[in-house]
């Protein structure tokens, strides 16, 4: 089974790190800033600490104040997992760094939720829409679409 | 940050392509294609003249070879698939076989939800199979877009895509209903007149881009 990190551990880490990035602390996940996503999880990727090799999913939420990002990172070496989580404030102009240059995974989720949530992912190749066509208009699974 | 691209990406033109093919075909179909069901009280025709003898075995032979199609999008086809195994056993209606190719078919049983997405390739489909040709709408889903019908990417009802002739109601039917739809498609086929075509009163529908 795999072990779960807490979030306050791997809070603990990122901090020494890189600080002022980590908005929020949890037992189960930690938040940190929506700029250094990107250096954060190339950072849990290739510490000897975390080596977290494999991206689970990333599911994006509407909380009407903001979007919030959940990553699911897993090592398979070290056999544990965690959630790192970013927040989105922007409605209109919503825009996170990719981290499809990290795991190859991301690409069709990152995807799928510039097309059904409005959040555009800067640095991504292939950013369009994938489950609707060219040419809708709107993002559906946004609170405020009618 | 830069990504060198490790797959073969589709163009951006064609993406626009099959977006405006799709809102064309929205645009078009607002309404449902009305579906004639004064079949239903004609009497089977009993004199023996030479035409509707004629007609009697051209419809007996179309009704007993039905060939279906594949277009299941959804979990109808579970039920189909069912349908077809051996304890309910199609087979006995003749259409065992589904047909890969739509244009060795002639009745298209839309098993499932159906989204915008995938409504030009169904309309496809029907336009690729060989007349005379009949579809049974099968499922909630099928006949109005079930609970899905509010959707922002669901057609309401395959009758906005093709004209359907047997409406199967059902979430999903089970295989029984099915056949009870298959038979009385077996009934409408067999009113049919190859003189005075009564089948299809319905206009064609201009073909797609």
């Amino acid at each position: 089974m795999t072990i779960s990190l807490s979030g306050q551990k791997v809070a603990k880490q990122i901090a020494e790190r890189f600080p002022e990035v980590v908005s929020e602390v949890t037992d189960q996940a930690v938040v940190v800033k929506s700029e250094s996503i990107f250096k954060v999880a190339e950072y849990l990727k290739n510490s000897q600490d975390f080596k977290c090799d494999y991206l689970n999913y990333i599911a994006a939420v509407d909380y009407y104040d903001y979007f919030e990002l959940v990553y699911q990172l897993t090592s398979r070496e070290h056999n544990h997992s965690l959630v790192l989580k970013t927040r989105c404030y922007d409605r209109d102009k919503s825009i996170v760094p990719s981290v499809v240059s990290l795991w190859r995974g991301a690409d069709f989720q990152e995807r799928e939720i510039y097309d059904l949530m409005g959040i555009a992912f800067e640095g991504h190749p292939n950013l369009k829409r994938i489950v609707l066509w060219e040419g809708f208009s709107g993002h559906p699974l946004r609170k405020d679409y009618l | 940050m830069e990504i060198s691209r490790y797959s073969a990406y589709s163009d951006i033109e064609l993406d626009k392509a099959e977006g405006e093919q799709i809102e064309a075909l929205k645009l078009r179909a607002q309404e449902p294609i009305p579906d004639p069901d004064e079949w239903l009280d004609i009497e089977m025709p009993s004199n023996a003249i030479i035409l509707s003898t004629v007609d009697a075995l051209l419809n007996w032979a179309r009704r007993s070879s039905l060939w279906p199609s594949i277009c299941f999008p959804a979990c109808c086809a579970f039920e189909l698939i069912a349908a077809n195994a051996s304890r309910f056993d199609l087979s006995r209606f003749g259409m065992e076989i589904l047909r890969a190719s739509p244009r060795q078919a002639d009745v298209m049983i839309t098993a499932g939800t159906l989204t915008w997405k995938m409504a030009p390739q169904v309309r496809r489909i029907y336009d690729q199979m060989a007349e005379p040709k009949w579809v049974i709408a099968m499922g909630a889903c099928g006949i109005s877009g079930g609970i899905f019908r509010s959707s922002y990417n669901v057609v309401p009802g395959y009758n906005r895509i093709v004209p359907v002739d047997i409406y199967v109601p059902g979430c999903p039917p089970r295989p029984e209903a099915l056949i009870y739809g298959i038979r009385m498609l077996h009934n409408k086929i067999s009113k049919a007149h190859i003189v005075s075509p009564a089948k299809k009163t319905i206009e064609k529908r201009e073909e797609l881009p």
